[in-house]
């Protein structure tokens, strides 16, 4: 791996199943030398355009593009882009390094890449076992070794932190961040953001099918709004303050959110000698903006 | 091409199925080798009336390779693509080949040799198992006959073809259950019923030698049914009877590759 990834592209992608709108109007680019968060509550049609980006559904509109061409287009695609889209795609039977053994020849890689790849995402131990008796997060180390098996200069993981401990999440984290230094090109799906923020120096985020943000990471977090809980026994005053610095104002449970940094907050209604019996910083944070952008609720 | 055949050859080979289901053919086949070889020698009377006698009660049986045990090569073809999709790791496949037409082609002839050697352990077992009765009781076992020889080289080949034809099969009917049960439904109840139904109009004969089973037997050059005489004792010869099999291959995996490997995978 010496030259700078592939960009990917989804162009005006679509799809449909039946009357339902899985992906609609889809754009968005994928840069090298970075780990971008694909990001969408579950249903968003995250997976969907992840398989039409590597030509295993065909779009009802648009185009998809790994480099220049179509991933279906290039001679040995699993050199070129390393994909795990599930995590259960094995057959129960096979030992981790005969699955990857399975696939070795169209990557055009050997055997002892097979055995060094199983020992790097540590299932050294396990390789002879059969793939049945794996847990979820052996699934995913599995799958993640099938992607890389080429070396590839762009990796797609769907979900890939789904039932992998802690440390394996951290263990994930530096080895995608590893990858983009090292110029590769990263898309990672996910669900919750909270998963990825650590992770990803991009976002693109979906939510019925379509496009609700695409930024860097930092530019997401300026979306952060901070956020106030002020209880008053004069709840009226509290009000009106709000309105004349242009706060706004929402019901909390026995008083208000004002959509303003607390120390602001408290410091205006002691110059203006309002009695507060709670001021609250409830800092809307990143999972608050994103839950905001895909209409989702807070669990 | 060759990565292709090679990764779908280490499918077959990695997991338990291939040599489970062998040792069962070889089971099987092995002990109605037997059953049969044993009523021919001492109660040949009893077979509808009809009675065979020296070579041609050592063809028939070794014909039962072909007549009864060309469930197996379609059992094992059919599972090389049905697992795919019911553990799907047709998703894997299909990241690795994207071209599908490719794909198809490597399963179907990566099963070959896979189906070579489930004709070679099928005829040794049939053989293993009756040609000790044949010759110690029988008329012989007519081992160093050239007929005999060549309708045993032939049946290896057939069921070859048969595991290449479950392949095609599986093609088109992706779900396992389904499939296995339409080959054994197929094969053990509809086609023998067909051939002798239809042997037994004039007309009609002419379409059952058209049949799987009968081609397969035609390639083979014996048949236990034209053994017996039931009617649909007509093979066609060799060299039509491998077309129609391999159309039948052919017919199905064409269908498979514009039907199941057109949609979307996932």
């Amino acid at each position: 791996m010496t030259q700078p990834g592939p960009a990917l592209a989804v162009e005006g992608l679509a799809k449909s199943f039946g009357p339902v709108r899985a992906v609609d109007d889809l754009t968005f680019a994928v840069r090298p030398g970075a780990v971008t968060g694909f990001l969408g509550p579950n249903g968003a049609g995250k997976t969907t355009t992840l398989r039409m980006l590597l030509g295993l559904t065909r779009p009802t509109a648009g185009r998809t593009l790994v480099g220049d061409r179509p991933y279906g287009e290039h001679a040995l695609p699993a050199r070129v882009v390393g994909a795990a889209l599930e995590a259960s795609s094995f057959h129960p039977g096979r030992t981790g390094l005969a699955h990857l053994e399975v696939f070795a020849p169209q990557v055009g890689v050997s055997r002892r890449r097979c055995r060094d790849l199983i020992d790097f995402v540590g299932l050294g131990g396990a390789a002879h076992r059969r793939v049945g008796g794996y847990s979820t997060g052996m699934r995913q180390r599995l799958a993640l070794a099938t992607a890389l098996l080429g070396d590839p200069p762009a990796i797609v993981l769907d979900e890939p932190a789904n039932g992998l401990d802690p440390e394996g999440i951290v263990w994930l984290r530096r080895l995608l961040r590893a990858f983009a230094d090292e110029g590769r090109t990263v898309l990672v799906s996910s669900h919750v953001l909270a998963e990825v923020q650590h992770t990803v120096d991009d976002v693109v985020i979906i939510a019925a099918g379509r496009l609700v943000h695409a930024s860097s990471l930092a530019d997401l977090a300026g979306l952060a709004a901070p956020e106030t809980y002020v209880e008053s026994p004069d709840l009226p005053a509290v009000e009106r303050l709000c309105a004349e610095h242009a706060w706004d104002v929402r019901p909390g449970e026995r008083g208000l959110l004002v959509l303003a940094p607390s120390a602001e907050v408290g410091a205006a209604a002691y110059r203006s000698g309002v009695e507060l019996h709670q001021l609250a910083s409830r800092g809307a944070d990143l999972e608050d903006v994103f839950l905001r952008l895909t209409g989702g609720v807070r669990s | 091409m060759r990565n292709a055949l090679v990764a779908e050859y280490r499918k077959l080979v990695t997991t338990r199925m291939w040599w489970v289901l062998l040792l069962a053919c070889a089971a099987y086949l092995g002990f109605i080798g037997a059953v049969l070889g044993f009523s021919l020698v001492f109660a040949p009377e009893q077979q509808g009336g009809v009675t065979l006698h020296g070579i041609d009660a050592a063809t028939a049986v070794y014909s039962l390779t072909n007549g009864i045990g060309y469930v197996f090569p379609l059992v094992i073809g059919s599972l090389a693509m049905t697992t795919e999709f019911r553990h799907q790791t047709i998703t894997q496949s299909l990241l690795v080949e994207p071209r599908r037409g490719v794909y198809l082609g490597a399963k179907l002839l990566a099963t070959v040799p896979v189906g070579l050697l489930y004709g070679l352990v099928a005829v040794t077992a049939v053989v293993a198992a009756s040609a000790p009765l044949l010759a110690g009781w029988g008329d012989g076992a007519y081992l160093t006959d050239g007929g005999v020889l060549q309708v045993l080289a032939l049946s290896v080949v057939v069921i070859a073809v048969w595991a290449v034809v479950g392949v095609a099969f599986g093609s088109v009917v992706t779900n396992q259950v389904a499939a296995i049960v339409v080959i054994l439904a197929f094969t053990q109840l509809v086609e023998p019923i067909a051939r002798v139904a239809l042997g037994s109009f004039a007309g009609l004969d002419q379409v059952a030698k058209f049949l799987p089973g009968a081609a397969a037997d035609g390639i083979v050059g014996a048949s236990f049914f034209s053994s017996y005489g039931s009617g649909a004792g007509e093979l066609l010869p060799r060299w039509a009877a491998l077309l129609v099999l391999l159309g039948y291959a052919a017919a199905l995996a064409l269908i498979g590759r514009y039907t199941t490997l057109r949609r979307d995978v996932g």
